[in-house]
């Protein structure tokens, strides 16, 4: 169960999530027809669906730590040379410079800890920062082409309906 | 959609047919456990076919890594075969493309594993 909201101009779309990791193929899919709906090319919608999924394991398993009462937010921010995507956890937080790179020697046979690394190299710029009154918020940056028209119908096709997490 | 799995045994070689998506939580949790029976039996040849898996995440990525560990460590090999562009492109950029043996011809990545069982 989940809430979709977007404003009038179309340039926000928020998704609630309950924490739950059957959740994450759902914002996938909102990914996708958000992608698609800005024109993005396949290539460039994999990987920020796979960002955003690498950034939803994240939030619900390590920031939320699987408690089913806690919750994850999912918001497309729109301008017209970039999307943001923004996941936030009720979590106590994380450095991502802290994470060994998985690509040195002594790290490549690890079995975690590629995560971040993907995401950094799907996206154009990742941010991390903590949220007054707690939580982390993740910013994932991807660039638009500002020749590239949009695809018809814009952002407004997202509209899911309403719901309260429960 | 789920992580499918079905196994035929060629030769030596247990060739494992996966579809789907191997990603945390119930894909990765059934591909551990099919590599481990397999051990288990005495199969410590696999060739993990990959041709319709639609989606890995770094989860499924290291529960491949974790495969291949286990799999050596019981002097057996795990090799790869007919990655899609999009799981070849995550190997390549995570530098697994030089851990794994991949192949995209079934009957010559048997072959490999009956070459190195002779050498």
């Amino acid at each position: 169960m989940h809430t979709v909201t977007v404003n009038a101009e179309g340039s926000v779309v928020e998704v609630i999530f309950e924490n739950d990791l059957k959740n994450v193929e759902a914002a996938e899919g909102i990914v996708q027809r958000v992608c698609t709906s800005l024109g993005f090319d396949e290539e460039d919608q994999h990987k920020i669906s796979m960002a955003v999924h690498e950034s939803m394991i994240n939030a619900i398993w390590h920031g939320n730590k699987n408690d089913p009462s806690k919750h994850v937010w999912l918001q497309f921010q729109v301008s017209h040379d970039r999307l943001e995507v923004h996941v936030r956890d009720e979590g106590t937080g994380f450095d991502p410079g802290s994470v060994p790179h998985p690509l040195e020697p002594d790290n490549l046979l690890k079995i975690s800890g590629r995560g971040i690394f993907l995401i950094r190299s799907f996206m154009d710029d990742l941010q991390v920062r903590s949220v007054p009154g707690g939580g982390t918020e993740v910013t994932l940056v991807k660039r638009r082409n500002p020749n590239k028209e949009p695809n018809q119908g814009g952002l407004h096709r997202e509209h899911e309906g309403h719901s309260t997490p429960g | 959609m789920s992580m499918k799995a079905t196994v035929r045994q060629v030769n030596s070689v247990s060739v494992v047919d996966l579809s789907g998506r191997i990603t945390l939580g119930e894909g990765c949790s059934q591909l551990r456990e099919l590599i481990r029976d397999l051990l288990n039996k005495g199969h410590k040849n696999m060739l993990l076919n990959l041709a319709e898996v639609s989606y890995i995440d770094s989860s499924g990525i290291g529960e491949l890594v974790s495969g291949f560990t286990a799999v050596s460590n019981k002097g057996g090999q795990l090799k790869l075969l007919n990655l899609t562009k999009k799981v070849h492109d995550l190997l390549q950029i995570t530098k697994l493309l030089t851990v794994f043996d991949v192949h995209d011809d079934e009957a010559k990545a048997i072959a490999s594993f009956d070459k190195a069982a002779r050498a």
